[in-house]
């Protein structure tokens, strides 16, 4: 994997690239608290929290948290499924925690899987989502239409096994563009949306819409277009038979010629890559 | 057959240079005296081994345990012995009194510390073994005695006095069909509660015609069960019910909690006890682990193979110093799967390896067989992830006859005869009749109607020749009966799949092994952008698998739905099952109103 030395990086991708760390800390701090007994509400709580002492005050969109097969969106009919319930934590669950704080104007939106004590299935949908993110970034580099690129990592889902279930998201998105936000004195959040973040990305759609390319990246007609340059929050979502894992990061795509530099993971230290280098020095 | 070390005691003599009814072929015998009678007490396996005590019931002998005995020998030391009364044990003088629930618990106390004076016993029971063995393991002197209890066809006295009165109490209407149902059950046990009559009975025709009731009623197999004590043990077998039957429903003892860990394995079609006799069981055996299968009342004669499987996992489970392995299966029909072989064919994508991980997940042992070598060994390491105890990938595709019977052996051979075997691999050809050449559609009819035939041709027959049941399931199409312009050949085959399901149904019905043909509509599955489309170019048949594709996927219909219903066609053994709306709507409309589907079959599909 191969993403920008930190030297070469712009102040501004550097921004964003400290609050997506901070999101990653912030998740492995909450990850390492819950225990049995601890409900959805709890850890979004705990996020929330600990982001905010650490000067958060606006967001993309509140943390979320999803405890056992909530993890694979198991039923999920509505939109409003998807903010936290008082499910408790149990033994061997699996759990996604997600969220996307705005920091000193950058924003980050990230996604956490882990599960509490064993749990084989998790353990082998999270080693087999490196494949994902090889496969998005390579083929972004190739300047595939998204649509293609969307179809093709559903492909592969169903090779390995998988249900696709970021198919769940609104639009059904795999991923969406995140940008600068304005910091106002008051952060108003509309269903869990912060207003400043909803207000960008519609300006991105409008914008988008007169050129032809959307922020979502989406199965839809709306989304055959080339990889647009900007900063792509990428969230496979793999899930099968009740259990479900992701990672979010962001993908920065540039108008670079060099292909290396088109497109590039933000930062490639974060947990679930640590974890599948682990895993391969280990095997 | 291992001889032990304790082989040499007084009293005990290998039979076979003895003659007379119940010997049993290398089994070590012994007499335990206890309460003013005999029992007679076979021993076969290694002493050293965790003991396995089969209790047999009415009216039987210990020679109804012969078939599942010789299963369990191997790995355990396995005691059987004639109930007081009943094969070669003496029977009380006088009878009346002399077979209540507390005196054939001494007689088992008697027998366990005769073959197992250290170790405590698995206790299993069929019948009025079951019921009397619910005693041994609910009173306080057995405790420390019983390291498990395998129960079949034979409730707790107790818990069924208790069942009654709590329906007796709040007769709610299906409290009282339950009632009924059960009463309806038990017609035979007011009538051995005549005087004199039953004995007159037994020793008379009844006695005489009973073996042939069992062959032709119950589908016991003929051989050497019953045995010729039949009409004596009969006759005093009915003492088992006068003793104690009318006194523990009326009044049941209050704390009837067993105090081993319990299976319970229900035969559906078990024409004398009720499956809802075991309803809230768990209220007195905590941790009960419940075993379904789709059988009648004799099962140690009819599905040997499954008990013995069963029975050595829980007591394996439960044997001292082993950790009590968790079962991982929890899926819905855990009970019914839980150690089955299945064979799913097509099983590298779709619906074939939705219908493996639905098994999986219940516990079955999965044979995955894929054209495809890396798909079939995907679905098979995902299975042992979710359940599955063991779980095979194979390569093979179905329309080859010569590696279909190779993989017939192989799997006979090294994982045993299948419980169920799902013939769903097929694959797709759209286009007119007359742009099909007969290349396109001899690729069709080997794969989607041949496979098929391989399929059960091969473990079909051994499914009859095992002759303990089984299940075939084949997939076929809401083509089958939905005629379509678009789809001659595919439904064709189809068709012809589900006449071929109904005929086998018909042909194996007498040997226990159902047949289901599964209708599915339209699923998203990968069908599509591998189906075949005649009388176009290949610009024009990648673009219509594309929009097929992507009609499929805006459709949606997952094919977990599926293989949920192929799991439940296999409970319940149902005929023909369509599973997405359209697919049930198509079927209601080719029996009500077929000229609609005729007309339907002139559209032109919007591709």
């Amino acid at each position: 994997m191969t993403s920008a030395v930190a030297g070469e990086l712009s102040a501004e991708l550097r921004g964003f690239r400290e609050v997506q760390s901070l999101a990653y800390e912030c998740a492995e701090a909450v990850a390492a608290q819950l225990k049995p007994g601890v409900t959805e509400r709890e850890a979004a709580r705990m996020q929330r929290e600990w982001l905010r002492e650490r000067g958060v005050r606006d967001w993309f969109h509140l943390p979320f948290a999803w405890f056992g097969d909530r993890t694979a969106f198991a039923g999920f009919r509505v939109p409003l499924q998807f903010f936290p319930t008082r499910r408790e934590l149990e033994p061997g669950m699996p759990f996604i925690l997600d969220m996307a704080p705005v920091h000193k104007g950058f924003t980050a939106d990230i996604g956490y899987s882990g599960c509490l004590g064993l749990n084989p299935v998790h353990d082998k949908l999270l080693a087999d989502l490196e494949a994902h993110r090889e496969l998005i970034l390579r083929e972004v580099r190739e300047r595939r239409p998204l649509r293609e690129i969307y179809e093709d990592v559903d492909r592969l889902m169903v090779r390995q096994g998988y249900a696709n279930r970021h198919r769940a998201y609104p639009f059904g998105v795999i991923a969406h563009k995140v940008g600068r936000v304005k910091e106002r004195r008051l952060s108003p959040h509309l269903f869990g949306f912060g207003t400043q973040s909803l207000k960008g990305l519609a300006s991105d759609a409008i914008h988008g819409h007169r050129d032809g390319w959307s922020p979502l990246w989406s199965p839809y007609k709306f989304s055959d277009h080339p990889p647009q340059k900007g900063l792509w929050a990428v969230e496979p979502h793999l899930g099968f038979r009740g259990t479900g894992a992701k990672f979010e990061e962001i993908l920065v795509v540039t108008d670079s010629k060099d292909p290396e530099q088109s497109a590039f993971w933000l930062d490639d230290d974060l947990p679930h890559v640590r974890r599948w280098a682990e895993e391969r020095a280990a095997a | 057959m291992t001889t032990g070390a304790g082989a040499e005691k007084a009293t005990e003599k290998v039979t076979g240079t003895e003659g007379g009814a119940g010997k049993m072929k290398g089994a070590r015998e012994r007499w335990v005296r206890t309460g003013g009678v005999e029992l007679c007490v076979a021993e076969l396996g290694d002493p050293e081994r965790p003991t396995v005590l089969l209790v047999h019931g009415y009216p039987d002998s210990k020679e109804v345990w012969t078939e599942v005995a010789e299963r369990l020998a191997d790995r355990f030391h396995v005691v059987l012995y004639d109930v007081r009364g009943h094969g070669r044990s003496t029977a009380p003088q006088p009878l009346r009194g002399g077979f209540t629930l507390e005196k054939l618990t001494d007689d088992f106390m008697a027998v366990v510390d005769a073959v197992s004076p250290d170790e405590p016993v698995h206790v299993v029971g069929h019948d009025w073994g079951s019921v009397q063995s619910w005693e041994f393991v609910t009173v306080k002197r057995t405790e420390g005695r019983i390291a498990s209890f395998t129960s079949m066809s034979g409730p707790s006295l107790d818990h069924f006095g208790h069942w009654i009165k709590k329906r007796v109490s709040r007769p709610t209407p299906r409290k009282v069909g339950q009632l009924l149902g059960q009463g309806a059950k038990s017609w035979y046990v007011y009538l051995l509660h005549t005087p004199v009559l039953p004995e007159l009975a037994w020793r008379g025709p009844l006695g005489k015609r009973w073996p042939r009731i069992l062959q032709r009623v119950e589908k016991v197999p003929a051989g050497d069960y019953p045995t010729p004590s039949l009409p004596q043990d009969a006759a005093h077998g009915a003492w088992l019910y006068r003793d104690n039957v009318r006194a523990r429903l009326r009044r049941p003892r209050a704390d009837a909690y067993a105090h081993a860990p319990v299976q319970l394995i229900t035969p559906s079609g078990d024409a004398f006890l009720s499956e809802r006799l075991y309803d809230g069981l768990e209220q007195w055996a905590p941790g009960l682990v419940r075993r379904t299968l789709p059988a009648k009342h004799w099962v140690p004669r009819t599905r040997p193979d499954q008990l013995a499987a069963w029975i050595g996992e829980f007591v394996t489970a439960n044997e001292h110093g082993m950790p009590a392995k968790e079962s991982m299966a929890t899926g819905k029909y855990a009970d019914r799967f839980g150690g089955q072989l299945v064979l799913v064919t097509g099983a590298g994508s779709g619906i074939g390896r939705a219908t493996a991980f639905a098994f999986a997940e219940a516990g079955a042992r999965v044979v995955a067989v894929d054209r495809d070598a890396e798909s079939a060994a995907r679905t098979a390491e995902l299975s042992r992830l979710i359940g599955a105890p063991e779980a095979w990938g194979e390569t093979v595709d179905v329309a080859d006859e010569q590696a279909m019977e190779k993989l017939a052996e192989k799997v006979a051979r090294e994982f045993g005869v299948v419980d169920v075997l799902v013939n769903n691999a097929g694959i797709g050809l759209s286009g007119s009749f007359l742009d099909t050449s007969a290349e396109d559609w001899k690729k069709v009819l080997d794969v989607n109607l041949w496979g098929v035939i391989h399929g059960c041709r091969l473990f079909g027959r051994q499914m009859a020749e095992r002759g303990q049941g089984g299940h075939i399931v084949n997939t076929a199409s809401a083509a089958a009966y939905q005629p379509s312009k678009a789809l001659p050949a595919y439904s064709t085959s189809k068709a012809a799949v589900l006449m071929l399901s109904e005929c086998l149904r018909a042909e194996l019905a007498g040997q226990g092994i159902g047949v289901s043909a599964i209708c599915p509509g339209f699923v998203n599955t990968n069908i599509t952008s591998t189906s075949r489309f005649v009388g176009v170019d290949t610009a024009e048949e990648q673009r219509r698998q594309k929009r097929t594709a992507r009609l499929y996927g805006l459709r949606n219909y997952p094919p977990e739905k599926v293989a949920d219903a192929i799991l439940r066609a296999v409970v319940r053994n149902e005929a023909l099952v369509p599973v997405t709306p359209e697919a049930r709507g198509a079927h209601l409309m080719s029996r009500f109103m077929p000229r609609a589907l005729r007309a339907i079959a002139r559209l032109e599909p919007p591709l």
